[in-house]
């Protein structure tokens, strides 16, 4: 069972490409043989019923599938080239490039300052006081919170409303200047006005950043991506525009799934 | 019309909902029952130890006053500076000198129930301040035990007579003892005092508390967070939650095979005692401290390390600080079982006669509750008061250490 890719896409730069790319939790596989490229001009999302393996793929490409210890990959995954499951491969510098946004907001409970100051920190992308508030000024005004905390930097994460927590979280990531964002249903929680803030967000990033989500929600990938991916029963099913998955399908699964046949 | 009455509203509906609410009220009655029962337990135990207690606090005492113009016993202030200067008082005849004044101002019956230590007293005033020997002092100076016990109506009738008749000349009173904060063990209880035990006890837990805390703290958050699971680890966790029942003794008879034959001259001694407690307090922390690790929601852990913190990082920035309160509280529960503890601290031998205070981890020193245990066993009535009073000073000492946990506690806990 090959994924059927669309032959009308643009040839573009693959910041990242995965190729035969499996997943095994124990004996269980969870991703069957895909093979995918992901762009930094597109937003690429993945769509799919619930436990078909989006989020479980989402997660081999910044190796927090490494946190849980029977999870076991094969195939090849690249960014720039180069082999992230390589054994020499330092993840926290992967990490540091491909970063994550989380379904749940999930702030520090620490200020709202350290939230986004950590990661600079700890990666040292800042010297001295005056180049860290520059980086978290940055970032915030990039996540489009800036109006709504510069008063109030000093207040913790965690008392900020979801949508803004939410946010918060996206400048955490973009604080330390990934190449990659991995979103992983980042609007599950919030209402439908926090909902269009992030997809807004996420329109005004496109371009800087290789952005992935993954979504329940069709109308979402519809608004946000340009490439979408198709996923069923651990298998990429179908790969192409987004227009053309969702008004032209190629796979009856792909067809059935968006006219709401099941998922 | 066949009305329908939806099942709700229904007769027996109602009676249901009747009992329900009435084993909810029943409930309530037996959990506030069981609540008020306890709050009149302690406030019982409370009121019986200090009603005790306070006459541990006191001692029978008499007044002497001293004419040292007439004495004849010379202090060099630089002299009493020194460590021998109690030594060098002696010498010069100080107790002959308080005991010729005591007769003269109590007669001589009087005087022999002068308690046979109470010239160390006024030896204690002069060296704090030797001017007063240009003048003359009146001290209230300890009894004997026998009088002492004469003065509660025991003890024998000769000294209840000579007791009775002093008191009746109001030369004898019971005040209240200060020193008994600042002395140490004696064999007269007109002379005891708490400080020793209290000043071991604190060098003891100091010991615990530096031993277990970051040992326990350690050994959980590998555990949590690093250590595999499979049958070696569960073995490690069966063997903890063991450790942490095991009768305290045994851990007495550990200390005893094991820390006392690697350093066999520090028999008695805090260091030792510390250790051994230390063993007993290592498992409570351990426990409780994985609990807490595991109460520190995963997606914290996965958004640290979604931003590319090391394992080490995400653990010492962030599942640590948020498990501390937790662990703290662990903490409390086991430090204040330690200082508890009597039996394992019998076994290394720090129930010996201990009369000074101990200068530091290695010195022969008793604690709190051994020291309460051994004049629990003495003879002498004037023993059950201070008992008591040592009691308290014990609870005391736990009110303070717990109310410090507890204040760090509520500081490091983060709102969500």
């Amino acid at each position: 069972m090959v994924t059927v890719v669309h032959e009308n896409l643009e040839t573009t730069d693959a910041k990242m490409r995965a190729r035969d790319v499996s997943v095994f939790y124990g004996d269980k596989k969870a991703i069957d043989e895909v093979s995918i490229d992901i762009p930094t001009e597109y937003v690429t999302a993945f769509i799919g019923p619930s436990g078909c393996g989006k989020s479980t793929f989402l997660r081999t490409l910044n190796r927090m599938n490494d946190t849980i210890p029977s999870a076991r990959v094969e195939g090849e995954i690249t960014l720039d080239g180069d082999d992230i499951y390589r054994s020499k491969m330092d993840v926290v510098q992967l990490r540091a490039r491909v970063g994550m946004v989380f379904q749940k907001p999930n702030p520090f409970p620490k200020s709202i300052y350290e939230n986004i100051a950590y990661g600079p920190k700890i990666h040292g992308l800042a010297e001295g006081k005056e180049e860290l508030d520059a980086i978290v000024e940055r970032s915030l005004k990039r996540a489009g919170l800036w109006e709504e905390v510069k008063d109030r930097l000093q207040d913790s994460g965690t008392a900020l409303s979801g949508g803004q927590q939410q946010r918060l979280c996206i400048a955490r990531a973009i604080a330390v200047d990934p190449e990659v964002i991995l979103m992983d249903e980042p609007c599950s929680a919030l209402d439908p006005i926090a909902t269009a803030k992030i997809e807004e967000l996420i329109a005004e990033l496109n371009g800087r950043y290789a952005i992935v989500i993954v979504t329940h929600s069709m109308q979402q990938a519809a608004r946000v991506s340009q490439r979408t991916a198709f996923f069923h029963l651990g298998k990429m099913v179908e790969y192409g525009r987004t227009s053309d998955i969702f008004t032209n399908p190629l796979e009856q699964r792909t067809q059935d799934y968006i006219t709401g046949r099941y998922g | 019309m066949n009305e329908r009455v939806a099942p709700t509203r229904t007769a027996s509906f109602e009676a249901r909902l009747q009992k329900r609410y009435a084993a909810e009220r029943r409930f309530k009655a037996i959990g506030l029952g069981a609540i008020l029962f306890s709050v009149a337990v302690l406030l019982f135990l409370l009121a019986t130890m200090t009603l005790n207690g306070i006459g541990g606090f006191q001692r029978v005492e008499m007044d002497v006053p001293i004419d040292f113009t007439q004495a004849g016993i010379a202090a060099d202030p630089t002299m009493m500076a020194q460590p021998g200067a109690v030594n060098s008082l002696q010498a010069q005849g100080l107790p002959e000198v308080v005991s010729f004044y005591a007769s003269q101002a109590l007669g001589e019956e009087a005087a022999a129930e002068i308690g046979p230590d109470a010239w160390r007293d006024v030896a204690a005033a002069i060296i704090a301040d030797p001017s007063i020997l240009r003048e003359t002092v009146t001290f209230s100076l300890p009894t004997s035990a026998d009088l002492a016990s004469g003065y509660s109506g025991e003890g024998s009738a000769e000294m209840q007579a000579l007791a009775q008749k002093l008191n009746d000349e109001g030369k004898l009173a019971k005040n209240f003892d200060p020193g008994f904060l600042g002395r140490s063990d004696a064999t007269n209880p007109q002379q005891v005092g708490i400080w020793g035990a209290l000043k071991g006890s604190m060098l003891t837990m100091l010991v615990t508390l530096l031993m277990a805390f970051p040992i326990g703290v350690l050994a959980a958050l590998y555990l949590e967070e690093y250590a595999p699971r499979n049958r070696w680890t569960d073995l490690i966790e069966v063997s903890i939650n063991n450790l942490a029942a095991v009768p305290s003794i045994i851990f007495g008879l550990l200390g005893l095979a094991v820390f006392l034959t690697l350093f066999p001259s520090y028999r008695s001694a805090p260091l030792i005692g510390g250790m051994t407690l230390a063993l007993m307090t290592m498992p409570v922390i351990v426990i409780s401290g994985r609990n807490a690790i595991k109460a520190v929601p995963p997606s914290i852990r996965d958004g640290a390390l979604a931003i590319g913190a090391s394992p080490v990082q995400v653990v010492f920035h962030h599942v640590l600080p948020l498990a501390l309160p937790g662990i703290l509280t662990g903490t409390i529960i086991g430090m204040a079982r330690a200082l508890g503890e009597t039996a394992p601290l019998l076994m290394i031998g720090m129930r010996a006669f201990v009369a000074t205070p101990p200068d530091g981890l290695t010195s022969p020193a008793t604690v709190l509750p051994v020291q309460i245990f051994l004049w629990s066993d003495e003879i002498d009535r004037g023993f059950v008061e201070r008992t008591s009073a040592a009691i308290i000073v014990l609870l005391l000492f736990l009110l303070v250490m717990n109310g410090l946990a507890i204040y760090l506690r509520n500081k490091f806990e983060k709102k969500w």
